[in-house]
């Protein structure tokens, strides 16, 4: 395939969503629905949704372009079958590439392989008025031009439609295990070299090793006995989110957390913490603790309001939105770009 | 020409400029390779080289806030009694600032593992065209809406002027091993590195120097390279102890199933510190050959490096002109040095020509303009060559987003033309 143009395996369909998007009034990106409460409300409007399949894959480059329509488990699938990986992690491996990226949610192993917008390496969008184009490139090094591929990276859909991604990817290490630990996650992060995950939910501390397996091994001595294998519980109920405060911050959001009876699951060393409450209520009061320790809440599921927040910088993020999109017709309402309507609050 | 000490005082320099609708150019130590900052004009150089106090370090979060002027080898100097360190290390470290390298997304031997600039930048204070100081990014792990951070970093100062910036350190291995691997065809040194990589491993460094470098970095500096080698590979793999030794082992099989020579492990920390002398040092051993160089900066994938070294060094043979190559191999980031005398008449063009063939070359492969030094004006009117019109005309937009006035370090990284119903561009397919 020819850089600057999608692969011809998908350019009829482009083509054809590129057509659609350019003559509907409200675009709709769409991809698997795993992520579909992440954010503001979904607007009604025309549905579109990017092909799928792995376009181009060379073990030997580490890097792999795939339609943004592709779900996650396959080309996890298919990395796997060449000893790779790209740990995007969503919950549900149904949810599609293009999904994951839009939404801008980084996997549980984020502390060891980076977030998720240091995997996007090139990316093909179809824009408002129908044009495709491209940005960033193929190649795991860049700097031609302006970091269009990190831009696309939690955009919810509102700058265009993605259609074809490049990812970076690497090799899947031969050995990985957790180990719930006796052990606050705090010391398990000075102790640990490059671990994949340090988690802490009510119950205590996991950690998720991986690498070589004699590597693997001497962390486990070095950090003590298990008290179990199994990965932690992800926090569930019908009203889910996620907290991004400093890392210092973890232990602090988990125990206010705690006190209100909210489940949560820290990541230590990141500064993620998930949250699921029984009511809106419970969801809105996680909020309030992640505003009182300097973060913020994205809803994930339930009416709550995705932001909680003004945008920062919100009037530069809309003269992007408006420079890319200039009727607002992509996902309307996904990001809170527009200023707060008169006689508001200020 | 302006020397501000603090964000305000590059703020108030700014806002002056805007007043004045007159451009304004940041500028670190001047190091970088694409004239970005070159004023081009009666602009502003707003010069960042008195903001160069490390602000803040945090070992538990492991961050640093910095002044843009802060040379990148002082931040590490700075944090290594805490066991930490910077990981960008462009082979300019001793001279480079932050600033500049978060204005190029600085990359170096280091970044094959873990990332350029960019994956190690959490938050800028950045001053906007308008003079307003507004925080890009943040050192929570995500910030609602665009990444901001992520367009401004790489923007070579078009974007507005880095004030503060914070960094991530990441921990010093707790072992590290380098190996140098003598080969008796460039060829095989460049199959070696797909070796490895096809073999499973992600090393720390992966660096190659072709014969010629390679005489000249062991005359200069006496770093035991082997002076008659066609190539050297230069790899360092670091991490727990078992896994070390466990790549280490598989990268010496590799290397000598590829034909190497020999396999030669540093033996010390102090035989280790001398390779990595020897190859940051290969544009101080140059200057004994001929007095002006022009270093190239483009990637191609790595699986076509044999391919285009070779299609590289029939270019400078058809140009007639003395080539090196010394290079982030695994990653595919070449960059061939071209050494003349600027007085020899006529060499200019010939050496503009090569370059030129060097980077269609490249483009022909597959890769793209620059790997780390950036566009600025050298390769804005080569955009074209990856870019479509479209695709010009969206990173337009999203720099008159940032910059509506069009003050900040303008006629640098994107052609004229490039918006869209500017008047007309290079005319389509001229360049491809
Ligand atoms: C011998 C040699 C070896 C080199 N090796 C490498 C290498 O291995 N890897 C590599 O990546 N580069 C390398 N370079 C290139 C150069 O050192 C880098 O591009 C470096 O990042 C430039 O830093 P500087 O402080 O000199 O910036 P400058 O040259 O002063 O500026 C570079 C660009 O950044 C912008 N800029 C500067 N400061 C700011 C700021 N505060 N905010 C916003 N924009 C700003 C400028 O406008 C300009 O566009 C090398 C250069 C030399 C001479």
């Amino acid at each position: 395939m020819s850089p600057g143009t999608v692969a011809p395996a998908v350019a009829e369909a482009v083509a054809a969503l590129a057509a659609t998007v350019a003559t509907a009034a409200t675009v709709v990106p769409v991809g698997s629905r795993t992520h579909w409460e992440v954010g503001g409300p979904a607007p009604a409007g025309t549905e579109v949704r990017a092909p799928s399949g792995v376009l181009e894959y060379d073990p030997a480059e580490l890097t792999v372009t795939v339609a943004a329509g592709t779900t996650v488990g396959e080309l996890d699938a298919v990395l796997g079958a060449a000893g790779q990986q790209c740990p995007l992690d969503p919950r549900d491996p149904a949810a599609t590439v293009g999904g994951v990226l839009a939404a801008g949610l980084s996997g549980p192993r984020r502390l060891r392989y980076g977030p998720l917008r240091n995997r996007l390496l090139e990316v093909h969008l179809v824009l408002a008025d129908g044009r495709t184009v491209k940005g960033g490139g193929r190649t795991v090094k860049n700097v031609s031009g302006y970091d269009v591929a990190r831009l696309m990276v939690g955009s919810l859909g509102t700058l265009g439609v993605l259609v074809q991604v490049t990812l970076r990817c690497e090799p899947r290490p031969a050995a990985s295990e957790w180990r719930r630990l006796d052990v606050p996650a705090a010391e398990v992060l000075r102790r640990a070299f490059r671990p994949a995950a340090v988690l802490t939910d009510p119950t205590g501390t996991t950690v998720l090793l991986e690498g070589f397996p004699e590597d693997v091994a001497a962390e486990r001595t070095r950090l003590g006995p298990s008290t179990g294998a199994e990965a932690p519980a992800w926090p569930t109920g019908p009203h889910r989110g996620r907290i991004s405060v400093r890392p210092a911050l973890v232990d602090r959001v988990l125990a206010d957390l705690a006190g209100l009876g909210i489940g949560a699951l820290g990541e230590g060393g990141v500064g993620t913490v998930h949250v699921a409450a029984p009511s809106a209520a419970g969801l809105d009061a996680a909020r309030t603790v992640a505003h009182a320790a300097g973060g913020w809440l994205l809803r994930e599921a339930g009416p709550l309001d995705g932001f909680g927040t003004d945008l920062p910088n919100r009037a530069l993020m809309a003269r992007i939105k408006d420079a890319l999109d200039p009727t607002g017709k992509c996902n309307p309402g996904r990001l809170p770009l527009a200023p707060v309507p008169v006689g508001g609050p200020a | 020409m302006c020397f501000p000490r603090s964000t305000e005082d590059v703020a108030a320099a700014v806002r002056v400029a805007a007043d004045h609708g007159v451009p304004f150019v940041a500028r670190g130590s001047g190091t970088g390779l694409a004239g970005g900052a070159t004023p081009l004009d009666d602009a502003v150089v707003v010069v960042t080289t008195q903001m160069n106090r490390v602000l803040e370090v945090d070992p538990v979060e492991r961050v640093a806030w910095v002044e843009p002027g802060v040379l990148n080898l002082d931040l590490t100097r700075a944090v290594q009694h805490l066991g930490l360190h910077y990981a960008p290390d462009p082979s300019s470290q001793q001279a480079c600032t932050i600033g500049g390298n978060v204005g190029t997304n600085a990359g170096g031997p280091h970044c094959l593992a873990s990332g350029v600039t960019s994956a190690h930048v959490l938050a800028v204070d950045a001053v906007l065209a308008d003079g307003e100081v507004a925080r890009l990014g943040g050192t929570e792990p995500d910030v609602p809406g665009y990444d901001l951070r992520g367009c401004f970093v790489g923007s070579e100062g078009t974007m507005g002027i880095a004030a503060r910036i914070a960094v991530r350190l990441l921990p010093d291995p707790p072992v590290v091993r380098t190996l140098l691997c003598d080969f008796g065809a460039l060829d095989d040194a460049a199959a070696t590195v797909s070796g490895i990589i096809a073999a499973g491993i992600v090393p720390a460094a992966l660096e190659m120097m072709d014969a010629e470098i390679t005489r000249a970095v062991e005359d200069f500096v006496g770093a035991g390279y082997p002076r008659d080698a066609a190539a050297v590979l230069l790899v360092e793999v670091d991490g727990l102890p078992d896994g070390v030794a466990a790549q280490v082992a598989a990268i010496d099989a590799v290397a000598r199933a590829h034909g190497a020579r020999s396999v030669r492990v540093a033996a010390d920390e102090a035989e280790r510190a001398l390779l990595w002398k020897g190859r940051k040092s290969a544009f101080g051993a140059i200057a004994r050959i001929a007095p002006d160089y022009y270093l190239h900066d483009a990637v191609v994938p790595r699986t076509k490096l044999v391919d285009v070294l070779r299609r590289v060094y029939e270019i400078a043979a058809e140009q007639r002109l003395t080539m090196m190559n010394v290079f982030h191999a695994g990653d595919g980031n070449l960059h061939p040095l071209i050494v003349f005398d600027a007085r020899e008449p006529g060499i200019w063009s010939r050496v503009h020509d090569a370059g030129d063939e060097i980077l269609r070359t490249c483009v022909a492969a597959g890769g793209v303009l620059s790997g780390e030094h950036g566009i600025g004006m050298e390769k804005r009117d080569a955009m074209p060559l990856i870019f479509t019109p479209d695709d010009l005309d969206l990173q337009a937009r999203l720099r008159d987003a940032f910059d509506p006035q069009g003050l900040a370090n303008p006629d640098k990284v994107l052609p004229r033309g490039s918006r869209c119903g500017e008047v007309r561009r290079v005319p389509e397919g001229t360049w491809v």
